[in-house]
């Protein structure tokens, strides 16, 4: 059974893949890998999941200033997820892909919801207007 | 979000492309975070020099074909490579090559030849109330909590535009509504002793980070007169462990005369008193093997200072060190050791002076793997996944003398 939930549009788009919420909080520098796009932190319960391809939920982002780059750098050689839910607003990661717009290199759409709204598994389709859907 | 006139016209071209695309991507920032209007700053220190990939290189670039050049006193973080010691850092010649061409790209653009994650022992320390634009997150911390000066966490690519535009999005820890602590912290029940160890700062400000995520606390009960080093220590904890760009410590930092007053008059949402045991599961945390060998030792995150060195010197000389030591730290530093002949008496003990760059973003750190010793909590935090080494936290003084033996040896009696 699909359901639908309502974004906050920070950068528009559309996109469907395989959800994937992360279970913890993550630093995407020294987190993800930006030549594998696979969770590298070895601390970190998503450790060995890529995020390539798939509508990745978080929470919020913490650690270094440097995730921009590695956003950007996922972007540029295909790696990226195909959508951002991200919790909070933020001006790290959604940074990177504003830069990527700018230098051409791609887009990918990123909103804001409350994360406890989002399920842990199935696909996700995201609208234009900032609507979501979930499927099981 | 507004813009002002002048504003307007520069993200329209007005004055060159360069600028135009500096002042849209900090307007989009200012979007994101709703702002409600941008706000001139005073300097900027720049994240964005060291190399993830080519996508770096040729956004800076772009910026300096198109005319860019910085507004502000802007310094530079680490690049990813030792332009010191060139042969410290392996990699392939395209590595190399691009590394080189983004330090130089933003040389290029005005900024600093300064290379540090420590700035603000570098000579640039903004004043209390001052609006800046920092990247890298324990400079960040430092700013904002030590020095009271206001930035908010900038991510590479928006540091580089504010310098270029002179302009950072007003929000966030430029306002004084988000500077007030809604945590208290209390340690009266640490022992003074673990107060006065060196080691407890960086444990500190890793519970921090962990406990707190980006929410701004007061702690109470530290000593007066904390050193820079002990305070970038909490700063460096904080920031990896999590997104902290701000803390108070009643007494100490500029906006906490009192914890009442770091509150800003308001009680705080929560209140957690420290024990012993806290502080000694936060240690742990920051080792991830029971080793009793190490195959390396590291420091100098955030870069080792002039003080730290002088410590470090003394617990070195005569002494002979049977696995790498890594000692990162910035030129301007390293310069002063040749003068003093510091850098002698290091190098014959075994350190390896590593500079501009360090050993958990760049590959310096020996092929084989193992188990590396830090004093430092953000090594400890980025280690494992950035360099494939396990880690084992220790004070300076037990890093020595494991380096010395190639076994670990930690005093464990402040921590009991």
């Amino acid at each position: 059974m699909a359901v639908r939930v309502r974004g906050e549009v920070l950068i528009g788009g559309a996109a469907e893949g395989p959800l994937f919420r992360m279970a913890k909080p993550i630093s995407f520098w020294g987190g993800v890998d930006p030549r594998t796009g696979f969770v590298s932190d070895p601390r970190h319960p998503d450790h060995g999941k890529s995020v390539s391809g798939t509508v990745l939920a978080l929470s919020e982002t913490i650690g270094s200033s440097s995730s921009s780059a590695v956003m950007l750098e996922l972007l540029a050689v295909g790696l990226a997820p195909c959508a951002l839910l991200l919790g909070r607003p933020d001006a790290i990661l959604t940074l990177g892909v504003v830069v990527a717009r700018e230098l051409g290199v791609g887009s990918i759409p990123v909103l804001r919801l409350p994360v406890e709204t989002i399920p842990w598994e199935g696909q996700a389709n995201i609208y234009e207007d900032g609507e979501i859907s979930f499927a099981g | 979000m507004e813009l002002s006139a002048y504003e307007r016209s520069v993200a329209g071209g007005a004055a060159g492309a360069a600028s135009a695309m500096a002042l849209r991507i900090v307007a989009e920032a200012g979007r994101l975070l709703g702002a409600s209007r941008l706000i001139d700053i005073k300097s900027v220190h720049v994240d964005g020099c060291l190399y993830h990939g080519d996508s770096g290189v040729h956004f800076v670039e772009r910026l300096v074909a198109d005319g860019g050049y910085v507004r502000v006193p802007t310094t530079l973080n680490v690049g990813a490579l030792d332009l010191l010691h060139p042969e410290r850092v392996r990699g392939d010649a395209h590595f190399r090559v691009m590394a080189r061409r983004l330090m130089d790209a933003h040389l290029s653009l005005g900024c600093a030849q300064s290379f540090t994650c420590t700035p603000y022992q570098a000579g640039h320390r903004p004043g209390l109330g001052e609006h800046v634009a920092w990247g890298e997150s324990n400079a960040v911390a430092f700013a904002n909590s030590v020095l009271g000066a206001r930035t908010n966490r900038c991510g590479d690519f928006l540091d580089i535009c504010a310098g270029i535009s002179g302009r950072a999005p007003y929000c966030g820890l430029h306002l004084d509504g988000s500077r007030h602590a809604s945590a208290v912290v209390r340690t009266s029940r640490l022992s003074r002793a673990l107060k006065d160890t060196d080691a407890f700062y960086p444990v500190l400000g890793a519970w921090l980070g962990a406990a707190f995520g980006e929410t701004v606390a007061v702690i109470d009960d530290l000593p007066v007169g904390l050193s820079d080093d002990r305070l970038k220590a909490v700063a460096a904890g904080a920031a990896s462990s999590g997104a902290i760009g701000l803390f108070h410590i009643a007494g100490v930092t500029p906006e906490a005369p009192t914890v009442e007053s770091a509150c800003g008059g308001r009680p705080p949402d929560v209140e957690i008193d420290l024990t012993p045991e806290m502080i000694r599961q936060a240690r742990d945390r920051l080792s991830t093997v029971d080793s009793n060998r190490i195959d390396a030792v590291a420091v100098g995150s955030p870069h080792f200072s002039r003080e730290e060195f002088a410590v470090l010197t003394g617990l070195a000389r005569g002494k002979k060190f049977i696995v790498p030591f890594y000692v990162c730290t910035g030129r301007g530093v390293v310069s002063d050791l040749e003068q003093n002949g510091d850098r002698r008496i290091l190098e014959e003990a075994g350190v390896i002076l590593v500079a501009d760059t360090c050993v958990v973003v760049a590959p310096i750190l020996p092929e084989s793997g193992g188990v590396l010793m830090t004093n430092s909590a953000k090594f400890a935090h980025y280690g494992p996944a950035n360099t494939g080494f396990d880690v084992v936290y220790g004070s300076l003084d037990d890093c020595v003398a494991s380096a010395v033996s190639g076994q670990v040896s930690r005093d464990e009696t402040l921590w009991r």
